[in-house]
């Protein structure tokens, strides 16, 4: 039996969650004061998932760095995969917020994309 | 000199609401006065989501946020100058303004809408006591520096103050394969939202030090370490606590400051508590026709209720500038922040020229739990709501509505304050 302590992010209380899991299954949830944090807990527990947030390198471009976004939540676990995927990343300008910049990051089956508009020099 | 309906001074988020709203309600002749290179202000070099979750019901970046309303700011033709500095505005709303090229401008304007936002508290405002080496940077400065330069102010890293951006700077810099040593918090409770630390800090195991300071800073040319101490109630360090951590860099993430210097010099009253001007039901400040929004105003936690707060003052400056404002009843209700409430936007209320609901945004001084938040109209109590929790890093809101003032002919102050259980 084991047990994960969490803050809930779902209001500014940050109920302290206790979740009691065996093996993969979840035993109970405690310390939640409503619904939402029961079921922010179990999927924190069970498939943790994170938007992960960058910049890469623009050639030729009214700015130097374009931002970007994987476009839907990829695992928890990814997150340095992505940023590893996104190393030595150089676009040409223009660019338009969507463009994907890494088809697939880390075989997580999702693309980073743009989310800046750079134009050219 | 340049004639215009309406000056907005500022095209990040405040302003550019501002005019979308202000051209929406009737105002062809608009003028956004920015000082960067593009529009979008600070949003620009936020590039993590969690923008637009009220506003569009969608988890955005900051530049994706920003963009959004460039579009609409484009699509409505409204002016704009960049790279031009506001220098001046006259009591009589004459904008003096400069840019490379057409050097110095002036600008008379019917309306002036202030969106100045706000900048850091600097180590100065501080006293931390040690040498001055280089290495030291405000948590917004690190965040241009990362995310618009593409550079990194150093590898090892100390955090002072939990406000957002700290937090979300000892992600963006660990993500960048910096280590952050840790977080300290001058108060019991931090100033970040809680899904910053549980996703900035808990998610990569950095520690976050409650009521604890920098008492020392260690180097010469390059910072070197800094000597961490907990404080006891009264903010004061105590002794045998201290703990050294070596840094090659340290960064303030210890609170905004709304940038008013142009709104005083034009004899804009500001507010103590948020060094905001005061304003009133329509976000007017004590000069007729110059209105406020966004963190020029009051520091807000969430772009989202600074588009809104925008949104108002640009429909009054426009409702001004086309004089179908009513004259006001004459009759000023006055708003007064009490028992935890730290202080009110807006300070007054006039019930001729108040739409028919009005948001009270307000802050509170501590951590409150299981509290209400109530409104007396003179010795009556007219609103109690109860809050599960209630935080100085969030801030708080109460609506009014017209009908419920009217039926009080004679209120004269509102106090809002929280009460316990």
């Amino acid at each position: 039996m084991e047990i994960r302590n969490l803050t809930c992010i779902r209001c500014p209380m940050g109920c302290q969650i206790a979740v009691q899991i065996d093996r993969h299954d979840i035993v109970s949830v405690t310390g939640n004061a409503c619904k939402r944090g029961d079921v922010y807990a179990r999927k924190e527990v069970t498939d943790p998932t994170r938007i992960v947030t960058s910049t890469v390198k623009v050639v030729g471009g009214k700015a130097d760095m374009v931002s970007v976004k994987t476009k839907e939540d990829i695992p928890r676990g990814k997150i340095f995969d992505c940023m590893r995927s996104l190393r030595g990343i150089e676009v040409e300008a223009p660019v338009y917020i969507g463009d994907v910049i890494v088809p697939d990051a880390a075989g997580t089956g999702v693309d980073i994309v743009a989310t800046k508009n750079v134009g050219k020099e | 000199m340049k004639n215009y309906d309406i000056v907005i001074i500022g095209g990040g988020p405040a302003g550019l609401a501002a005019a979308v709203s202000a051209k929406r309600n009737g105002i062809d002749s608009i003028l956004i006065l920015e000082r960067d290179k593009e529009l979008g202000g600070i949003l620009n070099q936020c590039i993590h989501n969690g923008f637009g979750l009220h506003m569009f019901r969608e988890e955005l970046t900051g530049p994706e946020y920003a963009q959004r309303f460039i579009d609409q700011v484009n699509a409505l033709g409204i002016a704009y100058c960049l790279n031009t500095m506001v220098m001046d505005i006259s009591h009589e709303k004459v904008v003096t303004a400069m840019n490379r090229t057409d050097g110095l401008l002036e600008i008379r304007a019917k309306a002036v809408i202030l969106a100045m936002g706000c900048r850091e508290r600097s180590r100065g405002a501080l006293n931390i006591p040690g040498y001055r080496p280089a290495g030291i940077y405000s948590a917004g400065t690190a965040q241009r520096l990362v995310n618009m330069e593409g550079l990194m102010p150093g590898r090892e890293i100390v955090i002072l103050g939990s406000g957002d951006i700290g937090l979300i700077m000892a992600r963006r810099m660990t993500l960048e394969g910096a280590k952050v040593k840790v977080v300290a918090e001058l108060m019991p409770y931090s100033g970040g939202l809680k899904r910053n630390i549980v996703q900035c800090l808990d998610d990569y195991g950095i520690p976050l030090k409650l009521s604890h300071t920098v008492v020392d800073i260690n180097g010469k040319e390059r910072i070197e370490s800094v000597t961490l101490a907990e404080v006891d109630a009264t903010g004061k360090p105590v002794p045998g606590t201290e703990e050294e951590y070596s840094c090659d860099t340290l960064l303030l993430s210890v609170g905004l400051i709304p940038e008013n210097e142009l709104s005083s010099g034009m004899g804009v009253q500001l507010n103590n508590v948020t060094s905001g001007p005061d304003v009133n039901e329509s976000l007017e400040t004590n000069i007729e026709g110059v209105f406020a929004c966004g963190n020029v105003l009051h520091v807000h936690d969430l772009v989202d209720f600074v588009s809104e707060e925008a949104k108002t003052a640009g429909k009054n400056a426009a409702a001004y500038v086309k004089g179908e404002r009513s004259a006001g009843g004459g009759r000023e209700i006055r708003l007064k922040p009490m028992d935890g409430v730290r202080y009110t936007v807006p300070i007054s209320i006039d019930t001729a020229r108040m739409s028919e609901d009005l948001t009270v945004r307000f802050r509170v001084g501590a951590v409150f739990r299981d509290c209400y938040v109530s409104a007396y109209f003179d010795g009556e109590r007219a609103v109690h709501t109860k809050r599960r929790i209630m935080a100085p890093g969030e801030m708080e809101e109460i609506r009014l509505t017209k009908e419920q003032l009217l039926k009080y002919p004679d209120l004269k102050a509102i106090t809002v304050k929280i009460e316990e259980a």
